[in-house]
């Protein structure tokens, strides 16, 4: 069945309702196929793919670092695009979803389908030929795992599905070092240790004030499965353990002084949030669940700049 | 696709028009940026030697 084919059944269907059958009948907007690509997601991903590349031992040729990035952040806009193809059912019974592309009636599920494997493709490929296919097939794994370990089995089966779902979100910092070096090390195993120990608690925050939603979607997650009170548990051990793998690219030597300082005072914050969360209850711990969840990104963002200033700062001691 | 046109309200048609305009400048503007990415990969790539080869 076309895509024409499928607009025309589905306008006929949404004929009663003139905003719908205008929307279907006419095809999706450019913007609409660009949100399919969850752009504030890909923003996250092209950071730390690029912090990733930055930290490699092996200086990248910018060009070829530039085309790298550009197929790590398609790659991570296809495996957006599988997902809210897969998610389309849920995603029109949560608020926080219910206006994204398919759901709205603007795109039809077969042109997300058709946009995320063509885009997955091109970006693997290209990686391949411009950098290496190391990093190709690191890229080709993470957008795999996203859309069929993740989405597809995980999401709707078990409450550690972001747990192990994570890893997909921790990958672009090793496919930006292999881009540099054509290799895996233990600094980018290092990288992805950080970003997935981080994911449980930011979603997990999330997850707690956005209960109901995912509650109505039948999504299992952390807090509608275990329990507010195990949930808060968690994020707390999570919280530690991530505050203290924070430390580890001091060990080995991937970073400096600043970043020590830096790590510890973003480790304690986070536990310090985590911890209060944990304390709380009812409609305050919604509030502080939404606390922790801003300062999670926040966390994240500056960490991975605080890596790259002290190696920029240790480049321009070492050239003095 | 003429009769499917021709079956839409006015206002379908013209928002219809507009849109498959508006990918259509998208995906040039796409294609045109691969062919500067491949031409610009393969001199990184392979440097000097693009222009050694048997003619």
């Amino acid at each position: 069945m076309g895509a024409n084919d499928n607009h025309r059944e589905c306008a006929v269907a949404y004929a009663e309702d003139s905003t719908s059958y205008t929307n279907i009948a006419a095809g999706g907007r450019v913007e609409d196929y660009f949100t399919l690509l969850k752009p504030r997601v890909m923003t996250l991903v092209v950071f730390t793919a690029v912090v990733g590349m930055l930290m490699a031992p092996v200086a990248i040729h910018p060009v070829i670092g530039l085309v790298s990035v550009l197929c790590i952040a398609v790659g991570a806009g296809a495996s957006g695009a599988l997902n809210m193809w897969y998610d389309a059912d849920i995603d029109a019974v949560m608020s926080r979803t219910l206006n994204r592309p398919i759901p709205a009636g603007r795109i039809t599920r077969d042109e997300a389908f058709t946009f995320g494997i063509v885009l997955a493709a091109f970006s693997v490929a290209l990686l391949g030929l411009a950098a290496n296919w190391v990093a190709a097939g690191l890229l080709a794994f993470t957008i795999f795992f996203y859309a069929v370990i993740y989405t597809v089995w995980l999401k709707r089966s078990t409450p550690q599905n972001i747990v192990i779902g994570g890893a997909a979100g921790a990958f672009p910092p090793v496919v930006g070092w292999a881009a540099a070096t054509g290799t895996v090390s233990l600094d980018s195993i290092i990288l992805f240790a950080i970003i997935f120990l981080w994911t449980p608690p930011h979603f997990w925050a999330l997850a707690l004030y956005k209960k109901g939603d995912y509650e109505a979607a039948g999504v299992p997650m952390m807090p509608n499965v275990a329990g507010e009170r195990s949930t808060q548990n968690q994020i707390l051990v999570y919280a530690v353990i991530l505050a203290v793998v924070g430390f580890a690219p001091l060990a080995t030597g991937l970073a400096g002084a600043l970043y020590g300082v830096v790590t510890a005072i973003l480790g304690a914050v986070f536990v310090f949030l985590s911890w209060r969360l944990w304390r709380a209850e009812g409609k305050e711990m919604k509030r502080r669940a939404r606390v922790l969840f801003t300062y999670s990104l926040s966390y994240l963002f500056v960490l991975f700049l605080a890596l790259v200033a002290d190696a920029g700062l240790a480049a321009w001691i070492g050239g003095l | 696709m003429a009769n499917e046109l021709q079956q839409m309200n006015t206002v379908t048609q013209e928002e219809f028009q507009r849109r498959r305009r508006k990918r259509s400048i998208a995906l040039a503007l796409v294609l045109a940026a691969l062919v500067i990415i491949f031409y610009a990969v393969t001199v990184v790539r392979l440097g000097p030697e693009v222009m050694n080869r048997p003619l």
